[in-house]
């Protein structure tokens, strides 16, 4: 296990040199986040494998004229524009407004997309029908988002901000939020249709989307104009928009365009035919959808125990050589391990990833995404790790070692044959509990652009609306990903057993183990956890 | 005559206690000597002094040919202190009060890995030779339990056998059988005198006084740190010169 993961690693370390090589004939690469993307960039929500919104056939027609293929990344909204800046894709296309922050970091094309903000309350709410009316109230919002910034600088009004579109609209439905206000395509795709929401008030500013491209890339950004122009020439960009039914009297203005419409909503009509009757689906039907999410996850369910597995490797191993040096180094190395340990075991493991994935590339140092999730959290882990060894070491017998070194042993020898194989057993079980914490935790990879389990549910859930059911499955996929690792562990805790014919060997048989329980949470409650 | 074992002017203390307060004394080849006195007298750490577990504040024991030696004054180097004394333990074998067996290994493997670690020797002769010790000490069927399966006083000759595979020419034991059930003490003292028979010099601090006066050859009566009396065992038991060893036996004979 260890060793193919350690292959793993060496085959990604590869894979990412390469990637930096770049050709003009080589894929344009884009990024977005999928997780409640309509009708930007989503999952196809009668087939999940297949990118589908209004941006994916936009950004498929900019690679066509550029003559390169597109390939997708996905990353999260807030890591856009960092992930932009290190290099991972070279393109933004997510609804990205143009602001004047962002033009500091990055450049724009032109704007492909004019929109404004909408306002939605719950339906039969009275006197709610502008920003002025949602003074002293909560008003729930898109994080980092332009709505965001407007109502901050509005003033009186408390800001509720959410990672994702689809969760604003549910706690408004809740009645968690007086209102809402989220740019206007999210509002007709996620709002309008749902019969427990109200779409109130006019078009509230005035919003430009651009895609999003490195500074140093002149040569891109004019290509990706060119590219625009054409569509807006050719009339594929009004198609498109037609399909989605997403034209508005700000498009017509600004492009010039205040025809009729060149194609039927036929995409508008498939997404709320997909989706509108998710709100009563039978069991049968839901059933039906959950078997559809079963390979979906499962592929997810491989990278999360990849990452796990093999940031484990690095936590045990490099763990142990940090208790070692910490008891046993020269004094300046017992410093350096202190310090190490005590500066990751007191930062946040996110602010961690987002150091070691989007930071250390201005050192000159750029993973790939798998190989800086498991560099994040096997760093992070051999904190914890470290401390269970020191425990563990120091938890075998002054009297071992003693008894060691009257037989003539060295300091190593005692180590190495006496204390460690004793100390080893002493750390076993805390150990085995920070591998199931770990694989809880490989969760947070999301944020450096790695799909896993977590992301999926996120976005399976934000596109059925079903965030019990997909719940209690990525729930399910987590326990058995975690299960055969803690039996694994108490079988090796029950070989290495010290004492045999104690409570611990008799659950050598797995029926042993649940009567042993049993009975001993009976007969002593106060050890019941063992 | 120069013994085995010789300790000149010893004296340890820990902290501003000292234990030892200039201990001098030969010990014989083949020789089986006890140590005897009251709690706090300072046998054991005198016994840990010769084969270097503490480290010596001053004087010098030597063993067979390795000397550990400290003058008054004189800084102390743990490390190479410990280097020194690593070379005297190749001849000694230790027994502990609390056996000391490694609870990972089996009864086999703690006699195997003692030889094949300390000595290198190949592993076919390790077992061969941890079974002929398990065989004489009585423990032949027990090779391959681990120490937790085995009684105080199993544990006890296995920790013996262990000693004596890397060939030790002195034997030290500290209060061999205080931690054993009563009935049980008698198999490790047996063992001890199938040692003595065979002829190797054994050190033992015991407050056995029945196994003292029948079994071993010499007795050395301590009291505050220092040696009140030491003598032929027939000698100490039946005429005692001193008053205060008189006292000591007295209580307990």
């Amino acid at each position: 296990m260890k060793f193919r993961g350690l292959t793993r690693l060496a085959a990604f370390v590869l894979a990412s040199l390469s990637a930096s090589l770049t050709h003009a004939d080589t894929p344009i690469r884009w990024a977005a986040d999928t997780e409640s993307g309509a009708p930007f960039v989503f999952q196809d929500p009668k087939n999940p494998e297949r990118l589908i919104g209004f941006e994916k056939e936009i950004i498929d027609g900019v690679a066509k004229r550029l003559g390169r293929p597109g390939q997708f990344v996905q990353n999260s909204w807030d890591g856009l524009v960092p992930g932009l800046e290190r290099g991972n894709y070279d393109l933004i296309i997510n609804g990205l407004e143009i602001t004047e922050e962002r033009k500091r970091e990055i450049a724009f094309s032109t704007p492909y997309y004019i929109t404004a903000q909408q306002l939605t309350v719950l339906k039969g709410t009275q006197g709610i029908a502008s920003l002025e009316d949602c003074r002293g109230k909560k008003v729930g919002t898109l994080k980092f988002s332009l709505a965001h910034r407007m109502l901050e600088q509005f003033g009186g009004i408390e800001a509720v901000t959410y990672e994702a579109e689809t969760n604003a609209y549910a706690d408004l439905e809740h009645g968690r939020v007086t209102a809402v206000l989220i740019d206007a395509p999210i509002a007709q795709y996620l709002a309008k249709p749902n019969p427990k929401l109200e779409l109130v008030g006019g078009p509230i500013g005035e919003i430009l989307y651009g895609i999003g491209i490195r500074k140093n890339e002149p040569e891109l950004v004019a290509q990706v104009n060119q590219a625009l122009a054409d569509m807006v020439r050719d009339g594929e960009l009004r198609r498109i928009y037609d399909r989605y039914s997403l034209w508005n009297p700000l498009m017509a203005k600004a492009f010039k365009d205040p025809g009729p419409a060149l194609e039927g909503p036929t995409m508008y009509e498939y997404f709320l035919n997909a989706t509108q009757p998710n709100r009563s689906r039978t069991m049968g039907e839901r059933l039906e959808l959950y078997q559809s999410f079963l390979p979906i996850l499962a592929k997810g369910a491989v990278t999360t125990l990849e990452i796990s597995v093999a940031a484990m490797c690095v936590a045990v191993l490099f763990g142990l050589i940090l208790a070692l040096v910490r008891l046993y180094g020269p004094k300046p190395m017992q410093w350096l391990a202190i310090t190490y340990v005590e500066l990751i075991r007191g930062t946040p493991l996110l602010i961690q990833l987002f150091f070691i994935f989007y930071a250390l590339p201005h050192l000159g140092l750029k993973l790939s995404p798998f190989f800086a999730a498991v560099l994040g959290l096997g760093l992070n882990y051999a904190a914890s790790e470290s401390e269970n060894y020191r425990a563990g070491i120091l938890g075998v017998p002054r009297a071992q070692s003693e008894a060691a070194a009257a037989l003539g042993m060295g300091r190593r020898q005692t180590l190495r044959y006496i204390v460690l194989p004793q100390a080893i057993r002493i750390v076993i079980p805390p150990i085995t509990n920070d591998f199931i914490a770990l694989l809880k935790d490989s969760s947070l990879v999301s944020v450096i652009t790695m799909v896993e389990l977590t992301k999926l549910y996120g976005q399976l859930a934000s596109t059925y609306y079903d965030f019990l059911g997909t719940g209690i499955l990525v729930a399910g996929f987590y326990l058995l990903l975690g299960l055969p690792f803690v039996r694994l562990a108490r079988w090796v805790e029950v070989r290495m057993s010290l004492q045999p014919g104690t409570q611990i060997d008799q659950e050598r048989s797995w029926m042993g183990a649940a009567r042993t329980r049993a009975f001993a949470w009976v007969r002593r409650p106060s050890q019941a956890s063992e | 005559m120069a013994g085995i074992v010789s300790i000149e002017n010893l004296r340890k203390s820990f902290g501003s206690h000292e234990v030892l307060r200039g201990i001098s004394l030969e010990i014989q080849k083949g020789d089986l000597v006890c140590f005897i006195g009251r709690s706090g007298c300072g046998k054991s750490t005198l016994l840990r002094c010769i084969n270097g577990l503490e480290i010596l504040d001053e004087g010098s024991v030597t063993v067979v040919d390795q000397r550990l030696e400290h003058k008054k004054g004189e800084k102390i180097d743990p490390t190479e202190f410990e280097k020194k004394a690593q070379a005297l333990r190749k001849n000694c074998g230790m027994v502990f009060q609390d056996f000391r067996l490694f609870p990972h290994l089996s009864l086999l493997d703690n006699i195997v890995c003692a030889q094949t670690i300390v000595k290198d020797t190949p592993k076919d002769e390790a077992i061969e030779k941890a079974r002929q010790l398990l065989s004489k000490v009585g423990l032949a069927a027990h090779e391959r339990k681990l120490p937790s399966q085995l009684s105080g006083g199993q544990s006890q000759r296995g920790a013996i056998a262990r000693a004596l595979a890397l060939n030790p020419l002195v034997m030290l034991y500290d209060e061999p059988t205080s931690a054993l059930d009563p009935e049980l003490v008698d198999e490790v003292l047996q063992t001890m005198k199938q040692l003595d028979q065979d002829g190797m010099t054994q050190i033992a601090v015991t407050h056995e006084m029945r196994f003292a006066r029948d079994a071993s050859d010499y007795i050395v009566y301590m009291e505050e740190g220092l040696i009140v009396e030491s003598g032929h065992s027939d000698q100490i038991f039946s005429e005692p010169k001193d008053e205060r060893t008189k006292q000591f036996l007295r209580k307990f004979l």
